[in-house]
């Protein structure tokens, strides 16, 4: 077998069987089913089905109020409640009542009322009767103005305004809405994975250096190819763990209720208005950011005498992707702000930056390719670089590293001087 | 043949090795010797194309080397390391692989490599629970086990116990039985002068002796006289030929120029009273460093 799969798939098959890649793979499984389940969850501990509320009151406002909840669909009982509010205090002691509510008006003839409940920690309850009981005012006050009853339906309807898009191939206003929520979960899984997987190239070197099983390594399979051979394992490794997650994730969707996929906690999520061309970029963009970050990582790691020297080596590298997720998150809001065009040409910034303008706007095909071109450009030059400074890194043993350091392998691995 | 043409290696203003020529015939076992920073690792990475030589050729069977002839090439380095938490056999599998084997010959060796060292139960432990010691015996193993055609030992010995000792360079001329022809660097001169037909001692990187054990001793013309009598010998310096005296315990050791002296030596002790013991020896290979380092120090 050809010595780069050889190390291809021993990084990858290890990694594959760690325990750290199995509690992670099974705890993003476990909140992905929670999230996708999420309401499924709260209605079955969500035991009291209706809330009791008792009302006292000497108005008469009770039966309007009783008419305006009806139409709002709650799952609110309102009870007149025959007797003193010390009764009703000792009701709600016994478990008869949830809550009362002491209904009054003023000396204007407009209702008024006291929500009272053992804690006041719940809202939904309180701001359904306040919201059903403003209803109730608004229309006694337009009655007493001699308002009619659909000349106030008239006043209370919205107002008519439409976003039209006048550039061509534009998104739409809600296609931008839709946009917004994956360009948002993609940044964040980009910029996620490139850091996490992009660490554990980092450490596999660093580990294998500070070991010092790295001479006989490099004395079998070229730096080179060893290198590649991990940053693609470990690129394997990503997919894999996606691909788990997202067959997995589509599973419990399928799973769920009908209904609950329709009201539940991710039917914002429209999968239908996820185009192929969103995804295919998100994926090229993961792909293309994980081998520019992997790469320089790889090289950092070599030069690292003791394993526990990675992160700090690294921390340099991980700030210029959280200055691109940074930048893209500000870009969320104004994706075509000049700032925002010119960071997604830097190929530091392009992973994240560029996935975002194409996400969000209709920018011609051939932004994205020049972006592309000086991303594979940069990834070329690193991957030369990276691959000198590998070779003479995993010779180096000093008291502390640094980036400077870099300096120093480029001269092993020269030829001369 | 292993052939080293010419080879330099220059770091910046640093000429850590310097013209090196050697030729190494197959199937022996030549010493490197030299001080800390003689230039022997340097010359080894060069051998294995870890590091490029700034000028010169190494050649093996005049070929250059390089990584698509990894399998016929052993390597011992001399920073030992392996993955801590890999078991033995997985471990030697991966290196196998990378060295040219398929998983079940590698399975078969490790079996066999295990028990002759009397280790058979490591098979399924991880590195990091086994001793100093025996992690040094999985590592030869790792050397060797897909049988090189040259094997190279950076300081095998170092960090063993006598015993172990004993069985690393069993396994060593056992190899150089089966054709292997085995490079390696020491430290300790007895190990170098039991095991090494020829030898070159490098100082700062630069060949000071270079050749044949045998022919290195006599060319160099001293001997040593090991003496035990009872009075001081410190008179003797005053006789032509004797260049050093060490005076022991137990016994004394008189360097002198060539063997004819000893015998103006032997008079003169007879002389002045009872002698205990007169053996006239080789100069050994610790001499011979210890003045040609040493006298390039100056």
């Amino acid at each position: 077998m050809n010595k780069f799969l050889i190390v291809l798939s021993r990084t990858y098959l290890n990694r594959l069987k760690s325990k750290a890649f199995i509690v992670t793979t099974v705890i993003t499984l476990l909140m992905i089913f929670l999230i996708t389940n999420i309401s499924t969850i709260i209605d079955r501990f969500d035991t009291s089905e209706e809330d009791q509320v008792g009302v006292v009151t000497t108005s008469n406002y009770f039966p309007m109020l009783q008419a305006q909840l009806d139409k709002m669909e709650s799952n609110l009982v309102l009870k007149p409640f025959e007797g003193t509010e010390k009764e009703a205090q000792q009701a709600i002691e016994e478990g008869e009542l949830d809550s009362y509510l002491i209904l009054d008006e003023n000396e204007a003839g407009e209702p008024t009322a006291v929500y009272k409940a053992e804690t006041v920690a719940e809202q939904i309850t309180p701001q359904l009767l306040e919201s059903a009981l403003q209803q109730v005012k608004s229309s006694i006050a337009a009655e007493s103005a001699g308002v009619t009853q659909k000349q106030l339906l008239e006043i209370d309807q919205p107002v008519q305004f439409e976003k039209v898009a006048l550039e061509k191939g534009a998104k739409t206003e809600e296609e931008l809405n839709q946009a917004r929520v994956f360009v948002y979960v993609l940044l964040f899984v980009i910029y996620f994975s490139v850091i996490f997987y992009g660490n554990m190239v980092a450490v596999e070197v660093a580990t294998e250096k500070s070991s010092r099983v790295m001479e006989i390594l490099i004395s079998s399979v070229s730096p080179v190819k060893q290198m590649f051979g991990k940053i693609l394992g470990i690129a394997l490794l990503g997919l894999t763990q996606y691909t788990i997650i997202i067959l997995s994730g589509y599973l419990f969707m399928q799973l769920q209720d009908e209904e609950v996929s329709q009201t539940g906690f991710l039917s914002f999520l429209d999968f239908s208005n996820l185009t192929v061309s969103l995804v295919v970029y998100a994926i090229v963009f993961f792909v293309l950011g994980y081998l520019l970050y992997a790469t320089i990582l790889a090289m950092v790691g070599s030069l690292v005498s003791r394993a526990e020297e990675v992160q700090q080596l690294i921390m340099p590298i991980q700030f210029l992707i959280i200055i691109a997720f940074f930048i893209a998150m500000f870009g969320l809001g104004t994706p075509s702000s000049p700032f925002v065009t010119i960071a997604s040409y830097i190929p530091f910034f392009t992973p994240v930056v560029m996935f975002l303008r194409v996400g969000m706007l209709a920018i011609p095909f051939w932004e994205v390719a020049i972006s592309l071109a000086l991303l594979i450009g940069t990834i070329i030059v690193f991957g030369i670089l990276g691959a000198r400074v590998y070779r003479g890194g995993v010779l180096m043993y000093g008291k502390s590293s640094s980036l400077k350091d870099i300096g120093k392998a480029l001269k092993l691995s020269r030829k001369e001087r | 043949m292993l052939q080293f043409q010419n080879v330099t290696k220059r770091f910046g203003a640093f000429t850590a090795v310097d013209g090196l020529n050697l030729s190494i015939p197959e199937n022996e076992i030549f010493g490197l010797l030299g001080g800390n920073g003689a230039g022997k690792t340097t010359t080894f990475r060069m051998l294995l194309r870890l590091i490029d030589q700034t000028e010169g050729n190494i050649l093996w069977k005049d070929d250059a080397i390089s990584y698509d002839s990894s399998h016929v090439i052993g390597y011992l380095p001399e920073e030992r390391g392996l993955y801590p938490k890999m078991k033995v056999k997985e471990q030697l599998i991966y290196l196998g692989k990378l060295r040219g084997m398929k998983k079940s010959e590698v399975e078969k060796e490790v079996v066999l490599w295990l028990e002759r060292f009397n280790v058979p139960e490591y098979i399924d432990k991880k590195v990091e629970e086994l001793s100093k010691g025996n992690q040094q015996k999985i590592q030869f193993i790792a050397a060797v086990i897909h049988k090189p055609e040259l094997l190279i030992l950076d300081e095998p010995f170092s960090g063993l116990d006598p015993v172990n000792v004993e069985v690393l360079k069993d396994a060593v001329l056992d190899l150089k039985k089966l054709g292997t022809t085995i490079l390696f660097s020491s430290h300790r001169m007895e190990h170098v002068e039991e095991l090494c037909e020829h030898l070159c001692i490098l100082h700062k990187g630069t060949p000071v002796v270079s050749g044949n054990l045998k022919e290195i001793k006599r060319s160099y013309g001293k001997k040593n006289i090991l003496i035990n009598v009872d009075f001081d010998l410190a008179f003797l310096e005053e006789l032509e030929g004797v260049l050093r005296i060490k005076q022991g315990l137990n016994h004394s050791v008189v360097q002198i120029e060539d063997e004819q002296v000893s015998q103006v030596v032997l008079h003169k002790l007879t002389e002045r009273g009872f002698v205990r013991r007169f053996e006239l020896e080789e100069p050994s290979l610790n001499d011979i460093f210890i003045e040609k380092v040493g006298a390039a120090y100056e």
